[in-house]
């Protein structure tokens, strides 16, 4: 589960992680409100106004409808023209960005409604740096991952200059060790009142990272101050959702409105459901089954419109639920729906499938394969439904058949 | 022969819910030595079995069963009384981790975990503890293991397994389920079938599985079911080149994936460009590997894999 960089920030700071002082706003006027108690807390005129959006690449992103404006600015105007200029400028801009489109390389080309605006204290900074906490599926723990190419994305570190990329291994008995955190700096090339707060900052976010379940903790960049702080600048996080039900408070954060409607209403019938571009829809059990549908509807030449895992113990309603939320879809030209029973019973999907098109209809060809346990049973009720649909006799033959009758 | 289970394999069951019952009476069924549950607050009752014996799975028993399985407060006490040398975990995901290392501290050498939605941070930490100890984890959120009509721990059907010469590993259940049906009806069958399962962090590794059924006398070749994310798939391709000897064929689920996106496995997912599907393959295929174009063909690439 992702969060917006202000809810990230907000938990840092409660965990003693350093972050600048900053304010959210759903409109103008608590934009504008915020600017004069930052700049008299921090006796900087500056400050800087960011879009929250759950995506990446928001500095350099635009708005659709004002070109002209990042997703992220910097307002300098109080530094000559006092705070009511400061006022001003941060009036002007939120007035632009709320309730406009922003498209960073994250987004896609629809980009997304910009709902909150986090204004936030100007720092001077005198070094950017990069680092993050995640899990290193080889050794199966977590790491802390540091690099002095603070402000580019670590993929393009990784793959341009790898050596400038360091990591410390935390050991679940122990976690991050003192020592480690100190290499850590080190290598950032950390001194003084710097040294100091940044193994300070390790530490904390290193525990941090671990007592709330992250999936990921990215700080990019961490910044070190002109004064010799170290603070993060930018903050993402992401929750493991397997773990949230420990953590109510992290699971009240969730913005719906950052999330597909479709798989929103797939998770509450507890479908694992994902929306993608092309025209067949699919329905199958389990994950690595549903992904190599989507494989094979792909390699006979068709694109997926989704993925769609129904789980190893639906029932009835389930199987209907999600036969809805793909006919739902106006992309769909037809359906494939590929079961192989195990524990699920190939009845109990052709009763769901059936119980679907009685309530919803169904105006697109459809293609069933069952094998495995009650297949039938399962092929029977629905030869006796009298629905209008072709059976598949295996994976590449539903994909050939659902292709055939959607071109 | 056979790899981690066999007819001699005694098991515990840990989580004895609807879901663990349900599954315990399929496998006593199927004719596993299923010997006693753990219940911390059902201690000293009596689990009672009865129904139709299942006659795809071990041979020569009668036509209905009625098991009695006691229950114990620990798997210590459990061991002790029974013998058992496997244990399945089908306890639920905020407790699962906890069962894993209790069975471990007692010693149980097979450990096969079915729970699925074990929070990450518990397995890396249960992990850590069975760092050191003779102990194999097999999961979590697997179907399980089986050795076709000797011994079915989990929750895979049972009768499309056929006693065979082919070793299968996978990721996923239901392409276990897909490869194991096309052996059985090419009929190369199988010698063990591993779901090794589709979280970040698992016990045993495709590495392992490779390691022994390379070792096994009876495994005459291996079918080994990848998917996007990490990069086991790849590590395997390197034990393969450097180590089996026995010819392997492999599907790797997710060509289609959008990278960032969790494909229903916790693991599953292509993240800052690395686990793609095409890197797997391109490494597995440098391995020597006869790699399915889709899963349909799994069962044709393993006969093609065998006759080279």
């Amino acid at each position: 589960m992702k969060i917006h960089e202000y809810q990230a920030k907000a938990l840092m700071a409660d965990r003693g992680i350093a972050v600048p002082r900053g304010r959210v706003a759903t409109t103008v006027d608590e934009a504008v409100a915020a600017v004069r108690p930052l700049v008299e807390a921090t006796g900087n005129p500056v400050v800087v106004v960011k879009s929250q959006i759950h995506a990446g690449g928001r500095g350099k992103g635009r708005f659709k409808e004002h070109p002209e404006v990042g997703g992220v600015n910097v307002v300098l105007d109080g530094l000559n023209g006092g705070i009511e200029a400061a006022e001003a400028r941060v009036r002007e801009l939120a007035g632009q960005m709320l309730g406009s489109t922003l498209v960073t390389v994250q987004t896609g080309e629809e980009g997304k409604q910009v709902n909150r605006l986090y204004i936030e204290q100007g720092i001077d900074i005198a070094t950017e740096l990069y680092l993050s906490v995640l899990l290193d599926r080889a050794t199966s723990r977590n790491i802390v991952m540091a690099s002095t190419e603070g402000g580019t994305e670590i993929e393009v570190v990784a793959a341009e200059t790898p050596e400038k990329i360091l990591k410390e291994e935390i050991d679940p008995a122990f976690g991050l060790l003192p020592f480690q955190a100190r290499r850590i700096a080190y290598a950032l090339g950390l001194e003084g009142d710097a040294l100091k707060n940044g193994v300070k900052f390790l530490t904390a976010l290193s525990k941090a990272a671990v007592e709330l379940d992250t999936d990921l903790v990215e700080i990019n960049p961490l910044v070190v101050t002109t004064d010799g702080d170290v603070m993060a600048l930018d903050g993402k996080m992401a929750f493991e959702a397997n773990a949230l039900y420990r953590h109510p408070d992290v699971a009240e954060l969730r913005d719906v409105t950052e999330e597909d409607a479709a798989e929103l209403e797939a998770k509450q019938y507890d479908l694992s459901f994902i929306k993608l571009d092309g025209d067949i829809g699919c329905m199958v059990n389990g994950a690595g089954l549903a992904m190599a549908t989507m494989d094979t509807i792909k390699t006979v030449g068709g694109e997926p419109a989704n993925f769609l895992d129904v789980g190893g113990g639906a029932e009835k309603e389930q199987i209907a639920a999600a036969f809805k939320i793909i006919t739902k879809d106006p992309n769909v030209k037809g359906i494939f729906v590929n079961i192989f029973g195990g524990i699920m019973r190939c009845d109990v999907i052709a009763a769901g499938v059936i119980a679907a098109v009685e309530e919803v209809g169904l105006d697109v060809p459809l293609v069933v394969r069952l094998e495995g346990t009650n297949f039938e049973l399962g092929k029977q009720m629905l030869d006796e439904s009298g629905l209008d649909l072709v059976s598949a006799s295996d994976m590449k033959d539903g994909a050939e058949k659902i292709l055939e009758l959607t071109r | 022969m056979s790899v981690l289970v066999d007819r001699d394999t005694k098991v515990l069951v840990q989580g004895m819910g609807k879901t663990g019952r349900f599954h315990t009476d399929k496998a006593i069924a199927y004719g596993t030595n299923m010997v006693g549950a753990v219940h911390p607050s059902r201690a000293g009752q009596i689990e009672v079995f009865e129904g139709e014996t299942d006659h795809s799975g071990v041979q020569g028993r009668s036509d209905t069963y009625r098991i009695e399985l006691p229950i114990f407060r620990t798997v210590a006490e459990a061991v002790a009384a029974t013998g058992a040398n496997a244990s399945v975990v089908y306890v639920p995901p905020p407790f699962a981790a906890d069962a894993i290392m209790e069975a471990a501290d007692a010693g149980v050498p097979l450990i096969v975990t079915v729970t699925e939605g074990i929070p990450v941070a518990d397995m890396v930490r249960a992990k850590r503890y069975l760092e050191g100890k003779d102990v194999r984890l097999v999961g979590p959120n697997c179907p399980g293991v089986i050795t076709p009509r000797q011994c079915k721990i989990g929750i895979m059907p049972g009768y499309i397994h056929e006693p065979g010469r082919i070793g299968v590993v996978s990721r996923s259940g239901t392409l276990t389920y897909e490869a194991v049906h096309q052996l059985t009806l090419n009929g190369l069958g199988q010698t063990t079938a591993i779901g090794i399962g589709g979280d970040p962090v698992n016990g045993t590794n495709f590495v392992d599985a490779l390691r022994a059924f390379n070792e096994d006398p009876a495994t005459e070749g291996v079918l080994m079911i990848g998917e996007i994310g990490g990069t086991a798939e790849e590590d395997a391709a390197e034990w393969i080149t450097a180590n089996m000897t026995k010819p392997v064929a492999g599907f790797i689920a997710g060509t289609t994936a959008p990278p960032g996106k969790r494909m229903g496995h916790a693991g599953a997912i292509i993240s800052g460009g690395k686990g793609t599907a095409a890197a797997k393959i391109a490494a597995l295929e440098g391995a020597g590997v006869v790699m399915a174009p889709t899963p349909t063909d799994m069962g044709a690439a393993m006969m093609e894999a065998m006759s080279r």
